[in-house]
């Protein structure tokens, strides 16, 4: 296993050779090198995958006889970081089911949307710039999922969190590009600083950051502070997933290019969040009442992103809100102890996501940049594969049965309902199948209104995208058909089967898990699916878009949620930062400086009269003070 | 003999008239030869009571005085030949690169 920090090694490389050579690299070497980094990140992984589970194998031969049977877990130290007093840094890599699955997503899909890129942005004349930050970002990511300690793996979280912020604002010179990053840093910092303070706690109470000993040794903390740092990690992955009340930055991220949209925003940095309670899984899944607000927090974003997503009109908004609105779904997993399975879900909308918004690249691509769906229309004629693409994508979401997203989303509600039979509370399971239904529905609209009827503007000239473009987009297509087979019953479930030795274990403590009745939750799930779809072609068709009326304001106005910040957080900081600058800064600060500069050449000026110029003035000074001093002395 | 009031009381009387010199004339030779009455004046002072008090100290003291103002004198109308030929006056009013 000693091979495995290779993994991020090529990233690392393919940033350093773009970052620091790009510019006399042609924009071809640069894209090619950026994908084979990438791609042989990804070979590196899947030979990893090998090892493992030949090590796995092994390891389950030799315990055969024993009574328990552990997940196996490969610590690969690289070096000491930090060693101070109690603070004992190692960095680490671990290997693991859940690090192998997640670095296996992040440069596979990373390695497809990085070729389709080469076509996206072969006009671009800062492709090299793109692309060191692009292989940063996967270097980042990839360190974040296989950190064997916390505090590497923060590093990695902060390090995603820096290359969102680059490549949204990628296109710098658009005000509303520069004003998106800055926004996306600023409210993930909120998360970020909750996340500080969890790690803080976890060191204080228990003397160390490394990850498999936290993991084991949390049924040492106290119920009270165990809860305590859930939650407050549970607040930074509410930043960085985009969850509520934190979810305002990732429709805004949309101003950067669609592949980074793909990329980061879609398939692999917001689900850090998800991931982090999956890596501490043991530390969520023993405090219930974090379970509770996880779960709620979850189904509540899932509902309330869908049902902004039917109202909004640029098609890459309308996906960014069904991000927001899938990983609430995951996040519902993990509330109803079902980690695995939000990791499922994870897999599978990386697929059908990032196909979508490549195919949204696509249609920009096509239409010149032109991503208003009231613009759009009658597009399947003319950009068939494109149109294909962003159907089969849609069909995974709306979890329309073979297609992947159906598995995931069917298991996630199976376990929510399951939740709801041993605890009573089916809040999650309602809303998560009334989102289920609002999901069908928007993205029908979405592709109703892109695809089919008349085309909106006459004069346009739709070109299909180039076959580097269309190619990773068709491997993710039948990703995102076959993706279901990682956890469907019928193909033996093999995702799920992997991750249980590591996350399974605890799921069995959950005290008698009840087994719902898994058949007729399907029938439900799919006839929500369909039912949703069915409506939404039916309101939609030829192109309608009726307002919804109030409920459709309220709806385009996302709630109000924006607004609402607006008026109570960004007005008031912005009227502070004024004031601080006018006022405190030119009134008081600037002032005290002038004034003392002021003072002491008033000072100067008025003193500079003693010296006449004559010496018999002086000399007569001289006498004074000694007749002053004679005087003194005789007086006395 | 005298008494010794009234070489004080002369002393005094020179030395007062230093200062006048000093203070009201303006020729740079004039303040000069009026310092030097000054220096004098003490002199006469010291001699006066080392005769009242049979020592010797006072008279030490004299040397030195004179001494120093032998010195002073050679730097002091060194400096008053100098500023003579940089600025053609004696006048120490119009001397006031000084002045504030």
């Amino acid at each position: 296993m000693s091979f495995v920090p290779l993994i991020l090694v090529w990233p690392l490389l393919g940033w350093l050779v773009n970052g620091l050579a790009g510019r006399r690299l042609s924009r071809t070497v640069s894209g090619l090198v950026a994908c084979a980094a990438v791609g042989a990140s990804f070979a590196t992984a899947a030979l990893a995958l090998a090892a493992y589970v030949q090590a796995s194998a092994a390891q389950a031969a030799s315990a055969a006889e024993g009574a328990s049977q552990t997940a196996l877990s490969v610590i690969v130290p690289l070096f000491t970081w930090l060693g101070a007093g109690d603070l004992w840094v190692q960095a680490s890599l671990q290997v693991d089911a859940l690090s192998l699955t997640m670095a296996l997503v992040v440069s596979g899909v990373g390695f497809l949307i990085h070729v389709y890129s080469i076509g996206y942005m072969a006009h671009d004349p800062n492709v090299s710039r793109y692309f060191a930050y692009l292989n940063l970002f996967i270097f980042a990511m990839l360190l974040l999922v296989m950190a064997g300690n916390l505090l590497v793996l923060f590093v990695g979280w902060e390090l995603v969190g820096v290359c969102s912020y680059l490549l949204i604002g990628f296109w710098f010179a658009r005000p509303a590009a520069a004003a998106a990053g800055r926004k996306a840093f600023v409210v993930n910092r909120i998360g970020d600083a909750a996340f500080l303070l969890g790690l803080f706690l976890l060191f204080t109470a228990l003397g160390t950051l490394d990850i498999s000993e936290i993991r084991h040794r949390v049924g040492e903390l106290p119920d009270g502070l165990r809860l305590a740092a859930a939650l407050l990690l549970f607040a930074g992955a509410t930043g960085k997933s985009a969850q509520l009340p934190l979810h305002v930055w990732l429709p805004d991220a949309m101003e950067g290019p669609t592949p980074v949209s793909a990329l980061i925003h879609a398939a692999t940095m917001v689900t850090a969040g998800v991931f982090l309670v999956a890596r501490l899984d043991t530390l969520f899944l023993s405090s219930p009442a974090a379970l509770v607000v996880i779960a709620t927090i979850g189904a509540l974003t899932a509902f309330y992103a869908a049902t902004v997503a039917l109202r909004q009109h640029d098609l890459k908004r309308v996906l960014a809100y069904s991000t927001i609105s899938q990983l609430g779904y995951m996040f519902v997993a993990m509330g109803a102890i079902a980690p695995a399975i939000g990791i499922f879900h994870l897999v599978t909308h990386a697929f059908f996501k990032a196909l979508l918004f490549l195919s949204a690249g696509s249609v920009m691509h096509a239409m010149h940049d032109v991503i208003d769906v009231r613009r759009l229309g009658g597009l399947a004629r003319t950009v068939r594969w494109t149109a294909a693409g962003f159907i089969i994508g849609g069909l995974a979401l709306a979890g329309i049965p073979p297609f992947a997203g159906f598995f995931s989303k069917d298991l996630i509600l199976e376990h929510a309902f399951a939740l709801g039979m041993a605890s009573g509370n089916y809040i999650p399971y309602a809303l998560g199948l009334l989102t289920a239904f609002v999901t069908a529905v928007y993205i029908t609209r979405a592709v109703a209104l892109t695809f089919f009827g008349v085309p909106a503007e006459a004069g346009a000239h739709p070109h299909e995208s180039p076959p580097v473009m269309l190619w990773p987009m068709a491997l993710l297509a039948v990703l995102s058909v076959a993706g279901g087979a990682l956890g469907a019953h019928a193909a033996g479930e093999p995702l799920l089967r992997f991750l249980a030795p590591l996350l399974g274990a605890v799921e069995v403590e959950g005290a008698a898990a009840p087994h719902p009745p898994a058949a007729i939750l399907m029938g439900i799930s799919v006839a929500v699916a369909f039912a949703g779809v069915l409506t939404g072609w039916i309101v939609h068709r030829n192109r309608r878009d009726p307002s919804l009326g109030a409920m459709g304001t309220l709806l385009e106005q996302r709630w109000y949620v924006d607004a609402l910040y607006d008026r109570s957080i960004v007005a008031p900081g912005h009227a502070t930062g004024r004031w601080m600058a006018g006022p405190v800064d030119l009134g008081v600060i600037d002032a005290a400086v002038n004034g003392v500069g002021r003072l002491f050449a008033a000072l100067g000026a008025a003193s500079r009269r003693l010296q006449t110029g004559y010496a018999r003035q002086y000399a007569l000074s001289v006498l004074i003070g000694a007749v002053l001093i004679v005087g003194y002395w005789i007086l006395r | 003999m005298l008494p010794v009031a009234a070489y004080l009381a002369l002393s005094a009387v020179l030395f007062t008239m230093g200062v006048v010199g000093v203070l009201v004339r303006r020729n740079a030779l004039i303040v000069f030869i009026s310092i030097e009455l000054m220096l004098n004046s003490v002199n006469l002072a010291f001699i006066a009571f080392a005769r009242q008090h049979l020592g010797i100290d006072g008279q030490v003291i004299v040397f030195f005085v004179l001494v120093v103002a032998a010195v002073e004198v050679v730097v002091g109308l060194a400096l008053i030949v100098e500023i003579f030929r940089s600025r053609s006056t004696v006048d120490i009013d119009d001397v006031d690169l000084l002045r504030g």
